[in-house]
């Protein structure tokens, strides 16, 4: 049995050699090239391993010393956060409408859509920078921030629902001479209900997590209470106000998830 | 005539499910009540909010692209971190995934070792991560680049470990009935299993890390954020307007290509 | 030669499902284990590899004694023995080759396993024992592209790269259809002998078993309460081994009967 092949290759991932290689090159080009200009200075580095183990230090024990301006802080995320999620869903009812391609017609949908992008594309952090500005700082721009935050989810995921539905409730609507509104709140609107429900509750969570972020840019709640303490060199308080901070985010992600399951 | 009753009255719920709806309502009513009155906010900036609002988009028209050229640069910084960033994190969040699904860990010891460090990644925000790194490293793009992996080490171990618990267990018996290591099992039966998953999740985690490093120059970790905090800083609008138009379309342009790459995977 | 003797094998406090079992395999014999669902055929084959770890009893192959081995001997042993499973149990996502190969995993080092770089002699094998069994054309294609015979052809290949000394199929022909499921029985009988090789089949269609197979063990209850030539099987001993079986749910007795 000579004629046995005695030789295999697994066949490559991308069958042309040249778009192969060529794809190999790119990337170890361009790790190489992006690692090699890092401007690492090594010196800092290894003072910053001093640094590090002075802020871990300094950090032990965590301090909840002063317990009250932490708890007025999350206080204020969680008023933050209400207040941005109610707002929020107000606004992403009618702009979901605005951007589902089966309701709207089309500059409206484009618009819808062009708002819902927007909304998406800048980390809530640069919205809050931008509202400090115009609003001042405090507790207002980090719920004008989170607003704006929330739209970027909910309407999107809103406006893909409603493309979704069953249309033959809206046509028989429409055949027995109901007006635009009505049709909306009778055949759209209870096709989406749970969804908007499921979605409202996942956004109060991701606000407050959100809340605490916006802060260390001067948009109020608990963030601005972390970024003061860090400002301070107070690490002990700082890990105490972060230790907080993942506590709640998991007992919130806990609930949550236990009332989206009860829902649905 | 005795006991017929008149259906003229209609009613889409029971009384106990009225009931229970107008609690519902009165806590929503309640909580929302509350947070409006006791926030601390100056009601008068509130209603003059929108006015600020448009003041300062007119000050932002138009762009001004004079200082394209370092924009784009720091633009390209920027892609860079969250490049590198999510390349060193997929490496690092493959144990942690291992040892972090019920199936693979090998005893019980390592499975919480490894959920305690997903979980502590997963619930400090990259900003907070950010802050802790710059004081650490100085300010630069280093602490960008570590601040971003360590975010996005429990998100990438956290998804890629469930994609390991819901693995087919059967090639797995076969393997090991042919008298394979434990690695090879892991070569030949797991990796070939989640290699779809792990592409999809790691394009997933690339695009939301490049979203991620456009914020990290604020606490002065690098990127484009460097050049936008220095241009609000210097009441300079119209650079502002154009940091944030070039933003939009990176996100824009990110978005496009990861889910282009997801449909060649899928 | 597989030898078990007194195999006992029990889940915690409950009655056990393999009970005080004795079975003896040489040669080139094709033996077909049947039974009703439940009755331990699976439990047993799985045994035999320490799938599952029996209770207590003895199982020897060719002098080795494979319930007293090590986890790192038992690995070493493994590769003594080829089974072949009712789902064929194939890693979907890769090659028919590296299915086929995976079945040298135990012989080959662990570079060679991750950089797909197999002996010139095990491919060699592996393309012998694909043009047998009619998949070698496969070779490149990816397993979840197959049928299921083909599937299960490839099952086949791979339990005998190992070289194995025995080969377990369990339940091999149970996903397949009728047509199929015969040329995969004919398939095994004939490597049986080409090979010079004992295979052991649980099997749930009798007629099959009948068919194809050099002696029939039939179990009951964690018992083996037959074991005979297939001639042998008569009315009775199928009342026996399928009793409290509704009738319209045993197995036929195919034309063989």
């Amino acid at each position: 049995m000579s004629t046995v092949q005695d030789h295999w290759q697994k066949p490559p991932f991308i069958e042309n050699k040249l778009l192969r290689y060529g794809l190999y090159i790119v990337v170890f080009g361009y790790l190489s090239v992006t690692l090699v200009t890092l401007p690492v200075n090594w010196q800092r580095v290894a003072e910053g391993m001093e640094r590090a183990s002075r802020i871990f230090g300094g950090a032990f024990p965590p301090s909840f010393e002063r317990s009250g301006l932490l708890i007025d802080g999350f206080l204020e995320s969680l008023k933050i956060a209400i207040l941005a999620s109610v707002g929020g869903i107000l606004l992403s009812v009618p702009l979901a409408f605005m951007a589902a391609k089966n309701i709207s017609a089309k500059p409206i949908y484009l618009l819808g859509r062009g708002l819902i992008i927007i909304a998406r594309s800048f980390h809530p952090v640069i919205v809050a920078i931008i509202f400090v500005k115009a609003v001042g700082f405090g507790p207002l721009a980090g719920v004008l921030t989170l607003i704006v935050y929330s739209i970027g989810f909910v309407a999107k995921l809103l406006a893909e629902k409603i493309e979704e539905i069953d249309f033959g409730q809206v046509e028989a609507m429409k055949s027995a001479g109901a007006p635009f509104l009505s049709t909306i709140a009778y055949a759209v609107f209870p096709q989406v209900m749970p969804r908007l429900v499921g979605l409202s509750i996942y956004q109060l969570d991701s606000n407050l997590r959100a809340s605490a972020v916006v802060g260390i840019v001067g948009a109020g709640g608990i963030g601005a209470t972390l970024a003061n303490a860090f400002g301070r060199y107070d690490y002990d308080f700082a890990l105490a106000i972060t230790m907080v901070i993942v506590g709640v985010i998991l007992i919130s992600e806990a609930f949550s998830g236990v009332i989206r399951k009860r829902i649905s | 005539m005795t006991n017929q009753t008149t259906l003229d009255s209609w009613a889409r719920y029971t009384p106990q499910q009225r009931f229970q709806r107008y609690a519902a309502f009165a806590l929503a009513a309640l909580t929302i009540s509350w947070s409006l009155s006791s926030i601390d906010v100056i009601w008068a900036w509130v209603w003059d909010a929108p006015e600020q609002m448009l003041d300062l988009f007119s000050r932002m028209i138009p762009p001004d692209p004079r200082n394209l050229p370092s924009i784009l640069e720091a633009i390209w910084q920027t892609i860079n971190i969250a490049t590198l960033a999510t390349a060193i994190a997929v490496v690092v969040s493959l144990p942690v995934a291992y040892i972090a699904a019920q199936n693979t860990t090998p005893n019980r010891l390592a499975l919480w070792l490894g959920r305690f460090i997903l979980v502590s990644s997963r619930s400090v925000n990259t900003i907070i991560w950010a802050l802790l790194f710059v004081a650490i490293f100085g300010p630069g793009i280093i602490a960008g680049i570590v601040a971003i992996m360590f975010r996005s080490i429990g998100f990438l171990g956290k998804l890629l470990g469930e994609a390991i618990e819901e693995i087919d267990p059967k090639p797995i018996e076969a393997l090991e009935a042919c008298g394979a290591s434990r690695f090879k099992v892991v070569l030949y039966g797991i990796v070939p299993q989640v290699a779809p998953a792990f592409f999809a999740i790691a394009i997933l985690r690339w695009d939301i890390n490049l979203q991620e490093s456009t914020v990290l120059g604020l606490v002065g970790a690098g990127g484009i954020g460097v050049i936008l905090q220095g241009a609000i800083d210097t009441f300079n609008w119209p650079e502002v307007a154009m940091v944030l138009l070039t933003i939009l379309a990176l996100v824009v342009l990110g978005e496009m290509i990861s889910s282009k790459l997801r449909s060649k995977i899928l | 030669m597989l030898e078990i003797t007194h195999l006992i094998k029990s889940y915690g406090d409950a009655a056990p499902v393999l009970k005080d079992l004795h079975l003896k395999v040489e040669g080139e014999q094709v033996v077909s284990v049947i039974g009703s669902s439940g009755a331990g055929k699976s439990t047993l084959l799985r045994c035999i590899n320490r799938l599952v770890e029996p209770t207590s009893g003895s199982i020897v192959l060719n002098g080795t004694e494979f319930t007293t081995l090590g986890k790192r001997e038992l690995r070493t042993a493994r590769r003594r023995i080829g089974m072949v499973f009712q789902s064929f149990n194939l890693v979907d996502r890769l090659t028919v080759m590296e299915n086929v190969q995976s079945g040298r995993l135990g012989y080959i080092s662990t570079w060679a396993a991750l950089t797909r770089n197999y002996p010139k002699d095990d491919i060699r094998r592996a393309f012998e024992l694909m043009e047998r069994v009619g998949i070698a054309q496969y070779a490149n294609k990816r397993t979840d592209e197959l049928s299921g015979g083909e599937r299960q052809r490839v099952g086949v290949v791979r339990a005998l790269m190992q070289r194995p000394e025995i080969l377990l199929a369990d339940e091999p022909t149970a996903s397949l259809d009728p047509k199929t499921s015969e040329q995969i029985m004919g398939l095994l009988r004939d490597l049986a002998s080409e090979l010079n090789l004992p295979v052991i089949i649980n099997i749930h269609n009798v007629g099959e078993a009948k068919e194809y197979s050099d002696r029939i063990v039939g179990m009951r209850y964690g018992k083996i309460i037959f074991d005979d030539l297939p001639a042998a099987l008569g009315t009775e001993e199928m009342d026996a081994i399928y009793s409290g079986t509704p009738a319209d749910e045993r197995p036929s007795m195919g034309a063989a009967a």
